[in-house]
């Protein structure tokens, strides 16, 4: 063929001239952060967002003219453009003037990238914040200086931390209009931390903010606030983990089975937890049959080891029937197997989840019939759970899932990739649910019988790490954990006492 | 029987590369994840092929996906007519040395009406020979899974999308009732006509695109690389003028300048910018330094406000 010599040609020419020197650019050593905005229209949550992607220069010439051109010349006091309007990318958001769905930025730093989804605050939203929060490390929650958390924040706090979320900043935004009031600052910090705690989030920042004029969100406000002596905003997301460990071992569901010929049989999938090398014994799942890793094969080069978030190919020592929808497992931590569990779900569509209806689930590469019985729906405001027989759209419920054929799953709070579902209506192929595991149901009942089970008032970090635990994963049903201040611990004792 | 084989069968022999820092790792991860995804749960899945960066990083991943077998879809060129020659060209030898398989449909409309971006204007001649094409090549192959190289940060409308993006029977996209995308678990569930275009680079920045470009040495079409070519300027942009059909109007006049593009679609509708970058490096560090955007270059975008928006809910990719 006499094609003329492609653009490798350029690749090598570069190879010669620059032998072993690196360019200048240091290769970043971070995985992309997820996160999350809460937050309304009005604690100015576009504006936060438009300085992030302003200041770090995400945004450029032509799509800064073509919003000055949209917005009339409308501009904020400080000579920018608005910022809503680069945001709001749907022209039917545009009429309405808010944002109705998950959208998705992007920027970076020197240290690092970030992909933020950015929700509606609204309460009938809830869906969109818990779409957002699925995939997200860390909330940044705002809240405006002058009014304080509200409601809303407590709500959209629980919402995270729901969805694993155990990293929040709270941006105290519009600190200006305050005129740099330090103590109100500390004030609503102090009431943010107490809330988070009672979450069981320990992970919490709070920042003096104001959007608008950059303040402490790229670049500091020391000038004006000579009083704070914490990071930016962006500092501490260039500092922020990536999600957490996944703490049960090796996982692959597998998506598809390669046989390009006779010779070759692989399994195809992403590793989901844990981690994998040649001569590991591994369980086919549901299947419980056993074989040996003799290969992982990627395009580049058969790897030595392969670990959580890996797509790999698997090749085994024998020939076992595997098919898509199975998990290859580590054989000394395997999943739960069986019929029945209990998952929180979020309800998503108009329809709400009915009870007894039988619908599609699919978790991982696994889709199975399911019959979904909500429980109990979480009172957002109070943070308690009511008894509930069915869920509205936007309501976060417990629910026991019922299955005809074996499923697969670890806790949520494991494992964030195997223990996440969506449920499908099967009449109109709509997702109509996120749900995360709890815990699996004996198919014989407990020592508990519905409405009486054994409730543990406990430090938040002990309730951590007692539901951290697989033991108590597989007793959820017997139990319930309330985290609480010691305070308040002591407080409940005193009232056992008396 | 034990199945036995030279090692040598399984190890690439292009890959003395070193490995990728950790954030494309994670995104050329996710973006094989879903390319596995569809290809097992979709019946007739294509991959719609642009000859871009995209689609050269696209194809790239669909290499690794599905490595040691060869891609288990078919490309889907839409050749409008008026594509760059070095990319009809481009194009050709890919699908040699990979082994693909290739579908090219051309609009029959455009060629029976005379449809070109000189007579008809750009708007109506990307409707017909783009939009009007691509529906007819998807409903020819009654494909029900479409790969595309879109990614979100490009474009405002764009950033709402989801991976898999839900099509009603006549291909029309509504932004307002979408299905919600929760974790890495995509509903690939469609009834028949019913579609989904899927789209692996997302997550990707234009950035990101370049750097996995170099990182892995993926070839691309020679027009992104600075050199001495022939232009017209016309409307503010300056257009490759080496397509005899391209006649000069009164008062314009070739001239050769330096220049390269930074996307490539037709030729009479896509614009160069004046750059000397002509290694990756350069082309990196450019960017890093860009002040526009890479649709500035897009004649399309401009017609009228949430134009990309518009056309996307009429089919267009």
């Amino acid at each position: 063929m006499t094609a003329p010599a492609i653009a490798t040609a350029a690749l090598d020419e570069t190879a010669v001239a620059l032998p072993v020197q690196e360019p200048a650019r240091v290769a970043r050593d971070s995985r992309p952060l997820r996160l999350i905005t809460c937050g309304s229209v009005d604690d100015g949550k576009s504006t936060l967002i438009g300085r992030l992607l302003w200041d770090t220069k995400a945004v450029k010439e032509d799509q800064a003219a073509s919003l000055e051109r949209d917005s009339n010349g409308k501009q904020n006091d400080l000579g920018l453009p608005d910022f809503a309007l680069l945001l709001d990318g749907l022209q039917a958001e545009r009429e309405q003037g808010i944002t109705i769905d998950v959208a998705y930025r992007y920027f970076s730093t020197d240290k690092r990238s970030f992909i933020v989804a950015d929700t509606p605050g609204h309460e009938q939203y809830t869906r969109n914040m818990a779409t957002g929060a699925s995939t997200a490390d860390l909330a940044v929650l705002l809240v405006d200086a002058r009014v304080g958390l509200l409601e809303q924040t407590r709500r959209h706090a629980t919402i995270a931390t729901l969805m694993g979320i155990r990293q929040f900043v709270l941006a105290v935004n519009k600190i200006d209009l305050t005129n740099y009031d330090r103590s109100r600052f500390e004030q609503i910090s102090h009431e943010f931390k107490e809330l988070a705690l009672s979450l069981g989030v320990r992970q919490v920042t709070a920042i003096p903010v104001s959007a608008l004029k950059g303040e402490n969100v790229v670049y500091d406000g020391r000038a004006s606030m000579p009083w704070y002596e914490g990071p930016t905003l962006i500092e501490v997301l260039e500092l922020a983990t990536t999600r957490s460990a996944q703490t049960v071992g090796f996982r692959l569901p597998v998506q598809r089975v390669s046989r390009p010929g006779e010779s070759f049989r692989g399994y195809q999938g992403t590793v989901a937890g844990g981690s994998v090398k040649p001569g590991d014994s591994v369980v086919i799942l549901p299947s419980g049959m056993v074989a040996n890793v003799t290969k992982i094969v990627t395009f580049d080069l058969v790897r030595n080891a392969a670990v959580a978030g890996d797509a790999i190919t698997l090749v085994l020592d024998r020939q076992v029937d595997v098919s898509r929808g199975d998990t290859i497992a580590a054989i000394d931590s395997q999943p739960m197997t069986g019929l029945a569990f209990d998952a929180q779900l979020v309800a998503l569509q108009p329809e709400g989840i009915q009870p007894g209806k039988r619908y599609w689930l699919k978790s991982g590469s696994r889709r199975q019939r399911v019959q979904v019985q909500p429980i109990s729906q979480l009172d957002l405001n109070s943070g308690k759970w009511n008894h509930a027989d069915e869920l509205p759209m936007n309501a976060i419920g417990k629910v026991h899932l019922t299955f005809d054929e074996q499923a697969i799953f670890d806790a949520y709070e494991q494992n964030r990739t195997t223990g996440a579902l969506i449920l499908i209506d099967p009449d109109t192929n709509n997702t109509v649910a996120g749900g995360m595991i709890t815990a699996k149901r004996a198919a014989l009942s407990g020592i508990h019988t519905e409405d009486s089970r054994v409730i543990l008032s406990l430090p938040a970090d002990l309730a951590d790490q007692l539901m951290a635990t697989e033991i108590f994963a597989n007793r959820r049903e017997d139990a319930e954990v309330r985290r609480v201040t010691a305070a308040r611990a002591i407080e409940i004792v005193d009232a056992i006492d008396e | 029987m034990p199945h036995t084989h030279p090692e040598t069968e399984l190890h690439n022999p292009q890959s003395a590369k070193p490995p990728l820092d950790p954030h494309l790792k994670a995104l050329e991860n996710e973006a094989i994840h879903i390319f596995r995804e569809v290809a097992a749960e979709f019946e007739r899945p294509v991959m719609l092929y642009s000859i871009g960066k995209d689609s050269s990083v696209l194809l790239h991943l669909a290499r690794k996906a599905f490595y040691p077998g060869r891609v288990p879809f078919p490309l889907l060129h839409v050749d409008t007519g008026w594509k760059f020659r070095e990319m009809i060209a481009f194009r050709d030898e890919m699908v040699e040395k990979y082994d693909l398989d290739l579908v090219v449909h051309t609009n029959p409309r455009g060629a029976a009406e005379n449809v070109t971006p000189f007579t008809h204007g750009s708007a109506l001649y990307t409707d017909i020979m783009k939009t009007e094409a691509l529906r007819q090549a998807l409903d020819a192959g009654q494909y029900d899974a479409a790969f595309g190289g879109a990614r979100r940060d490009e474009e405002a409308s764009r950033a709402k999308e989801r991976i898999y993006s839900f099509r009603t029977p006549d291909h029309r996209w509504d932004p307002r009732n979408q299905r919600p995308e929760l974790w890495n678990i995509y509903n690939g569930m469609v009834r028949k006509g019913e579609s989904v275009r899927a789209f692996p680079l997302s997550n990707w920045t234009e950035v990101d695109i370049w750097r996995y470009i170099q990182a892995e040495e993926i070839p691309i079409v020679p027009l992104y690389f600075a050199k001495k070519r022939p232009i017209v300027e016309r409307d503010g942009m300056m257009i490759l003028a080496e397509d005899p059909r391209l006649e000069m109007l009164p008062g314009e006049a070739k001239r050769e300048e330096v220049i390269r593009f930074r996307t490539l679609g037709c030729f009479p509708l896509t614009g160069a910018i004046r750059s000397n970058a002509n290694t990756l490096d350069d082309i990196i560090s450019e960017l890093e330094t860009a002040t526009v955007s890479e649709r500035q270059g897009r004649a399309i975008d401009r017609d009228q406000a949430g134009s990309m928006e518009k056309k996307k809910r009429e089919g267009y990719f």
